[in-house]
């Protein structure tokens, strides 16, 4: 059951949730997993992603597709499924792979299963459904078989493999897929501690009441050891920078503790976080979506109960 | 100009899957999904008072009729709704193509989709409908400019902005940060029941049923389980700062403090 996996890059940092499929694919089947890796400098990341998994590393090397635009990538990824017959192409969810996952199925006239948190060895996806109330088993009736899975759904995990087979890609590009181009990009630095390596989180919304306010996020965080996140509706505000923001188009987190302050839990901001290992929310309205996943729910005025909770929590440390 | 908009008609209020077809159940209320709105209101915000027709687009059942008239209140010009029983249960290889197949007949220079669907979260469609059209594609337009036969987005994504420049006619996915849809007013009420409005079956858009529907499909629910676990998740309620002690205790009791 050949396996190709789309890994992402960030300038020279592989994304961890690709590797963290790429860690799933190696448990499917024997044959060896192949990775594609696309942009500029992207050989220099092969070995590593051989490092994670891959016993073949596929290179577009290309600083015209180091923008992360879907199309050309399209392309690149039809091309090996065609010339060589992958049963199983594989994607972490991202804005970029979301797009070039749904593309390909289009192309390829593929299934495409999304979302999914899982696959088992006899290629079932899992996929809760209905804000995760249920979980449904869902499978391809036909090969290749294209599956996009949640951020977060699986540890990435180095292995001892020796140096992977890397070979290059050199792709016809379809008149459409390169017609949209990237003319320029802002990037927002990180002020405080980084929330993607973070082992706790202490989370913001619009529930804080008002800017000044993080401070109380700011001050559990500092007590608890951890990093300060938000929602887009707060970042969207003005309130918190952008580099914090958790979410659908920020960042993907799965710390071991999640504490959500004035955070309703919508869908956007539940796709960013829903991997923690605990979550806690503290919310004043008791149907608050947040509830529904979270392991501790709290109904209560943040107010009122963080600056205790602060205190409690730096006592505990002290003693 | 002519700008297209597709969107879709979500169940209202509580879902549920019916265990019998493992599909959404969709006997209920509806409504126009939310995140569409935006992609609607984005459409005539580009119209403004320009010589532009925008177009609503839907496949689903009878009763989508219900969230294409509200976009038609909104402002829009035309709707077309695709309904065919045998259009049921599609997934996103045989949507894309019922999609992409009526809005050819459209030749729209731009289509618009909102950021995804409230009732199953996909947010996927509309780089498959880009492809199967030979369109370029954008998704999390944050902005959206157009001027002299092409656009300009900027892109919201994990990192910050990308600005992406794309010629048209192209297909563009909207995040709802993009604006504040309007609410339709008496007067667009009732002058939607005016406008345009064209029921289609498959064969009108010349897709065979074979392509549509649970046939046209290439992937399936298998089956319906359990929720997934959080084991004992719990829910107390505060009175002044009590709930303190009781997060301290449940944090320890987890050994994350």
């Amino acid at each position: 059951m050949s396996v190709l996996v789309f890994v992402e890059h960030h300038g020279d940092e592989l994304q961890k949730g690709s590797l963290g499929v790429l860690a799933k694919a190696a448990t499917l089947g024997d044959d060896t997993v192949a990775a594609l890796l696309v942009g500029g400098g992207v050989r220099a990341l092969a070995s590593e992603v051989g490092s994670y998994g891959a016993g073949r590393v596929y290179v577009l090397e290309s600083d015209e597709l180091e923008p992360p635009t879907p199309q050309p990538r399209v392309d690149a990824i039809a091309k090996l499924v065609q010339e060589h017959g992958f049963e199983n192409v594989l994607f972490a969810n991202s804005v970029l792979a979301a797009d070039i996952a749904a593309a390909l199925a289009a192309r390829l006239d593929a299934g495409l299963n999304w979302d999914l948190t899982d696959i088992t060895s006899d290629f079932v996806g899992k996929r809760p459904a209905l804000q995760d109330s249920i979980v449904v088993d869902v499978g391809w009736r036909t090969t290749p078989r294209l599956a996009l899975f949640r951020a977060g759904s699986f540890d990435a995990a180095a292995t001892s493999n020796g140096e992977p087979h890397v070979e290059d890609v050199t792709v016809d590009f379809e008149e459409h897929s390169r017609a949209a181009k990237v003319v320029s990009q802002e990037q927002e630095q990180a002020g405080g501690p980084s929330i993607e390596d973070a082992d706790i989180i202490v989370a913001g919304g619009r529930g804080l009441g008002a800017p000044e306010n993080f401070t109380l996020a700011e001050e559990l965080a500092r007590a608890l050891g951890g990093a300060v996140g938000a929602t887009r509706a707060v970042v969207d505000a003005g309130w918190y920078p952008y580099a914090a923001q958790i979410g659908q188009t920020g960042k993907v987190v799965s710390p071991k503790l999640y504490v959500a302050l004035g955070i309703s839990g919508a869908i956007q901001h539940k796709v960013g976080m829903q991997s923690s290992n605990v979550i806690v929310a503290i919310n004043k309205d008791p149907n608050a979506p947040i509830f529904e996943f979270s392991d501790l729910g709290v109904v209560g005025d943040v107010h009122e109960i963080v600056p205790k909770l602060t205190e409690l929590v730096q006592q505990r440390k002290a003693s | 100009m002519k700008i297209a908009v597709c969107v879709k008609h979500v169940p209202e209020g509580h879902s549920r899957i019916d265990p019998a077809s493992k599909r959404l159940d969709r006997s209920g209320e509806g409504a126009l999904n939310h995140f569409d709105a935006n992609a609607v209101e984005e459409a005539l915000r580009l119209k403004g008072d320009a010589d532009t027709e925008v177009v609503v687009v839907t496949v689903g059942p009878a009763k989508a009729a219900d969230s294409l008239r509200k976009a038609l209140a909104m402002g829009a010009d035309r709707a077309v709704l695709v309904s065919d029983e045998a259009a049921a249960g599609s997934d996103l290889v045989a949507t894309s193509a019922i999609l992409a197949k009526t809005l050819e007949r459209e030749n729209a220079d731009l289509v618009l989709f909102g950021q995804q669907a409230s009732d199953a979260d996909g947010a996927v469609l509309w780089a498959a409908v880009a492809e199967r059209l030979r369109r370029p594609v954008v998704s999390q337009a944050a902005e959206l400019t157009l001027s002299d036969g092409s656009l300009r987005v900027k892109r919201q994504t994990e990192f910050g902005y990308d600005v992406i420049e794309s010629p048209l006619p192209a297909v563009v996915a909207v995040s709802d940060a993009i604006n504040e849809p309007r609410y339709p007013s008496l007067k667009g009420i009732m002058g939607a029941k005016k406008k345009p409005f064209d029921t289609l079956s498959l064969a009108d858009v010349g897709v065979d049923a074979s392509q549509a529907g649970d046939a046209g499909s290439k992937t399936e629910v298998l089956s319906l389980g359990e929720p997934p676990s959080r084991g004992d998740a719990r829910k107390i309620e505060d009175s002044g700062g009590s709930a303190a002690q009781a997060i301290v205790d449940f944090l320890a009791e987890k050994r994350v403090l």
